[in-house]
């Protein structure tokens, strides 16, 4: 029951945030509607029991890539322009309407065979496990992400500083 | 009714259709950002529906590389964008036509 409760309020919220985010004119409330629905969806992650993944939602999202994008807006602020619907808004509009219906009809026509009851158990040291454990797990692929944020920083750093 | 894996797969689908129109529909640069960001939740959320329903914890991994890949991509584009705006003074996708053909 109180899954059934902090679902649907979460959805609302999150969905309500979304739209916000694309239909608000003004770019500073929309990015901090967006900040909002990175809250919802951390939300949502501990209500599927991805409690590390909840806590590095809020560290990573809602700490670092929103503030980096209320950087960007202050930096290019565009007051008369705000937020505009360019021309191909309705086309835009008939395809994610096309996109939600497919997926929807997907979801419902497909049997996934999904487990009925699922236990709440802490996930950091299934996680570990998965990541760096036994067989080789992911740790080529940990290892490459780790080159790749370096690259990312030295490339932003490039890229905005001074001439 | 009990919410199973069809609900969280259904919400991820809307959220991503909104972050779909987003990214399509709206003009300023910064706010195309912030569309692909709604879009790559979606995706994390379905990542961790299959994971929970399924019992694999391998999604779970998949959403820490997504976390990681969206920070270096969105320090990447408005790096990009504060980079344009300097020299063009704007932030609207439909006057970066410099590599139109």
């Amino acid at each position: 029951m109180g899954l059934q409760i902090a679902f649907w309020i979460l959805a609302v919220v999150s969905v309500g945030a979304a739209v916000a985010v694309v239909l608000l004119h003004n770019v500073f409330r929309a990015a901090l509607f967006l900040v909002l629905c990175f809250f919802t969806v951390a939300g949502l992650y501990v209500a599927m029991g991805a409690d590390f993944l909840a806590g590095a939602q809020v560290l990573i999202y809602v700490g670092a890539i929103a503030v980096l994008i209320i950087f960007g807006i202050m930096l290019t602020r565009d007051s008369t322009e705000g937020s505009p619907s360019g021309r191909l808004r309705l086309p835009a509009l008939l395809i994610g309407f096309l996109f939600l219906v497919t997926m929807i009809f997907v979801v419902i026509g497909t049997d996934w065979g999904a487990v009925a009851e699922v236990s709440a158990e802490p996930t950091t040291e299934a996680l570990a496990e998965a990541i760096f454990g036994g067989d080789g797990g992911f740790v080529l692929a940990f290892e490459i992400a780790a080159a790749l944020l370096l690259a990312a920083i030295i490339g932003a750093i490039v890229l905005v500083r001074d001439k | 009714m009990a919410i199973g894996l069809e609900h969280w797969l259904i919400l991820a689908a809307v959220l991503f259709s909104i972050g779909l129109y987003g990214v399509l529909a709206k003009r300023n640069a910064v706010v195309i950002l912030m569309s692909i960001e709604i879009m790559l939740s979606a995706v994390n959320i379905t990542m961790v529906a299959f994971s929970r329903y399924g019992q694999y914890i391998t999604g779970q991994v998949f959403v820490i590389f997504i976390m990681v890949v969206a920070a270096a991509e969105v320090a990447i584009g408005l790096a990009l964008i504060i980079s344009i705006y300097r020299r063009r003074k704007t932030v609207d996708a439909e006057k970066y036509d410099t590599m139109k053909w």
